[in-house]
């Protein structure tokens, strides 16, 4: 398991630069056999971000390996929404906000001004923290994201909605009731649905906001299982504030800490023996 | 003492919030019992399908059907004008703009708001309807049209105002998890903040008309005038309110043509109030639709 993950863990050092830094930084991970490569979805150089004159996340830098669930952790305000909605330009809709540094994407930076925001969020899918299905019936839901995304046929849109339905554990409990109201499922069938319309417009990277926050231990159940799963096509970023999920969900954990990335790197290494002081005293519960 | 001091208090603002409902049934009773005289010469269905309206003959005749008629068509006339531009401008204001774009288009259409309708009817008297009498070759500018224009242009404000609050009511989460799934701007916009929207929008649109359909001085102005049937949006016509505003000084106190015009002020009303009260049947609707309670 530790072997795995930190392979998975081990970023394709596009530059000599960006290896220096990498191995400044982590030198854990990279002394790592180098050989078995595994291709880095995301990377994330030199990221500022700032909500006016507010630094809410100074100088982060992170590789996240295709295929792996990266989770996030850190407490209340220090940085975690703010990171991955940067991760599909979603903070650029708030007013007054500024971005420095860069994100690649595939090799691509999200930032240039060339790039298509649209195509962007397109294969970086989210689910947010609460539940936010659209004043629309279940079926609506998920047809609206494959509609905007070109598709006509009614015939496949329908196949789609199922297969999504399906995929995220939700279509048993609506199949009899697919063209009712959204709003009038529960919060847990709500947070499902939204993973369901993520899922169906087939993007490559998901991020969750804790997922979890608003459901109860069945559904949150359910929808951990959901990750695990997703994991073999899908790269997955979480945020939780719940130490025992990502401890069973994640490959490789990320430390947040006043908008700084405190310590990063395998799951299991930063749950059993982190290097940081206080990545430590987060985890064991002494503040936060 | 302090006791005291606030048990006054609070009368005082009992009785003023109490103050505008005592108006309210005053005028609601003083209508009624000024209207009502009339419908013991007069039958009701005479007066409100009645076409004509000849209050001062010798043979006088209540028919208001064509004040009614003329209401309506330069209400109708105006939702052409105001919706396109007040739900328009809303969007734009609240969905496309820029900050310093909304900072500037949102006290403009406010001051639109604050233009007294007598200018406006004077504007449509000098120059909207002699420009439209020599574009159409008209016998005269002074049509339902032009009212129609005018009164359009009167409801922007509130249309917009009211639409810019149901946008906003919209939670920003729908836009998000639109755009997340790759929608681009417009998408968002058109299939599902509009939605959304749809009934807070309509609530604009009613409360729209209820500001036209009541509006006197610019109508009277620039209506034309003729209480016949209107046949096109080119004839003269006699709105409810400008008949009301035109005859209640030459109509004698008690006669049979004062006790008409309070009738047409109690059908006036009523028609704003079923304007309101769906506006409000709607509104709340739409709250409970988006889990805004209230
Ligand atoms: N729209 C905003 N405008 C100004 N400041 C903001 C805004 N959103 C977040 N912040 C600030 O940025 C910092 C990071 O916020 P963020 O939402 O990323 O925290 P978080 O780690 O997700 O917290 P939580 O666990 O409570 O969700 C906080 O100090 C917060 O006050
Ligand atoms: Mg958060």
């Amino acid at each position: 398991m530790s072997n795995n993950t930190t392979k998975k863990f081990i970023n394709d050092h596009s530059t000599e630069q960006a290896k220096k830094e990498a191995i400044l930084r982590k030198p854990q991970v990279v002394s790592q056999n180098q050989s078995v490569s595994v291709k880095t979805k995301i990377r994330v150089e030199n990221l500022n971000f700032f909500y006016g004159n507010v630094k809410a996340l100074n100088n982060i830098n992170l590789g996240v390996a295709e295929n792996s669930v990266t989770a996030i952790i850190g407490p209340s305000g220090c940085g975690k929404s703010t990171f991955i909605r940067v991760l599909n330009r979603m903070n650029e809709l708030v007013p007054h906000t500024r971005v420095e540094g860069k994100v690649f994407l595939d090799g691509h930076n999200i930032f240039d001004p060339c790039c298509d925001v649209v195509e962007i969020r397109r294969k970086v899918g989210m689910v947010f923290q609460k539940p936010n299905p659209f004043a629309k019936s279940i079926y609506e839901n998920i047809a609206y994201g494959l509609r905007v995304n070109g598709l006509k046929d009614p015939n496949v849109i329908e196949e789609k909605v199922i297969q999504s339905l399906e995929k995220a554990a939700l279509l048993s409990e609506v199949k009899d009731r697919l063209h009712d109201s959204a709003l009038r499922l529960s919060g847990g069938q709500q947070q499902r649905l939204c993973i369901a319309r993520c899922l169906a417009v087939e993007p490559s990277v998901i991020l969750f906001d804790e997922p979890c926050a608003s459901l109860d231990p069945i559904s949150t159940a359910k929808i951990e299982e959901l990750i695990l799963d997703l994991k073999k096509q899908y790269t997955i970023v979480i945020v939780t504030h719940n130490m025992q999920q990502a401890a069973r969900v994640s490959d490789v954990t990320g430390f947040f800490l006043m908008g700084e990335l405190i310590e990063f790197g395998p799951t299991e290494k930063i749950f059993t023996a982190p290097s940081d002081k206080r990545t430590e005293a987060y985890i064991t519960g002494r503040f936060g | 003492m302090q006791r005291l001091r606030e048990k006054i208090y609070r009368w005082i603002f009992t009785i003023l919030a109490f103050a505008s409902l005592i108006f309210l049934v005053g005028i609601i009773l003083f209508l009624f019992k000024e209207s009502l005289p009339l419908f013991r010469y007069v039958p009701v269905g005479d007066f409100l399908l009645g076409t004509a309206w000849y209050p001062t003959h010798e043979e006088a005749e209540f028919g208001i059907l064509p004040l009614i008629v003329a209401s309506l068509w330069v209400t109708l006339g105006a939702l052409v004008i105001c919706v396109p531009l007040g739900v328009g401008s809303a969007l734009y204001i609240h969905e496309l703009a820029s900050a310093r774009q909304r900072a500037f288009l949102k006290p403009l259409i406010e001051i639109l708001a604050s233009i007294p309708s007598v200018v406006y009817g004077f504007f449509g008297m000098v120059i909207a309807a002699p420009f439209l009498q020599q574009l159409l070759k008209l016998p005269t500018g002074l049509c339902a049209f032009t009212a129609s224009v005018m009164l359009g242009i009167m409801a922007v404000p509130t249309v917009t105002s009211i639409a810019e609050d149901a946008l906003s009511c919209v939670p920003n989460s729908f836009r998000e998890a639109s755009l997340a799934v790759g929608a681009n701007r417009w998408q968002t916009l058109t299939q599902v903040v509009l939605p959304a929207a749809g009934s807070g929008i309509s609530t604009a649109i009613i409360l729209g008309m209820s500001r036209a359909i009541g509006e006197t001085m610019t109508v009277l102005m620039v209506a034309g005038g003729a209480a016949v049937m209107p046949r096109s949006f080119f004839d003269p016509v006699r709105p409810m309110t400008s008949t009301i505003a035109a005859e209640m000084g030459e109509a004698a106190v008690g006669s049979l043509h004062y006790n008409a015009l309070f009738s047409i002020g109690l059908i006036l009303f009523l028609i704003t109030l079923i304007f309101n009260i769906l506006a409000e049947i709607i509104s709340r609707r739409f709250r409970l639709k988006l889990g805004l309670g209230r």
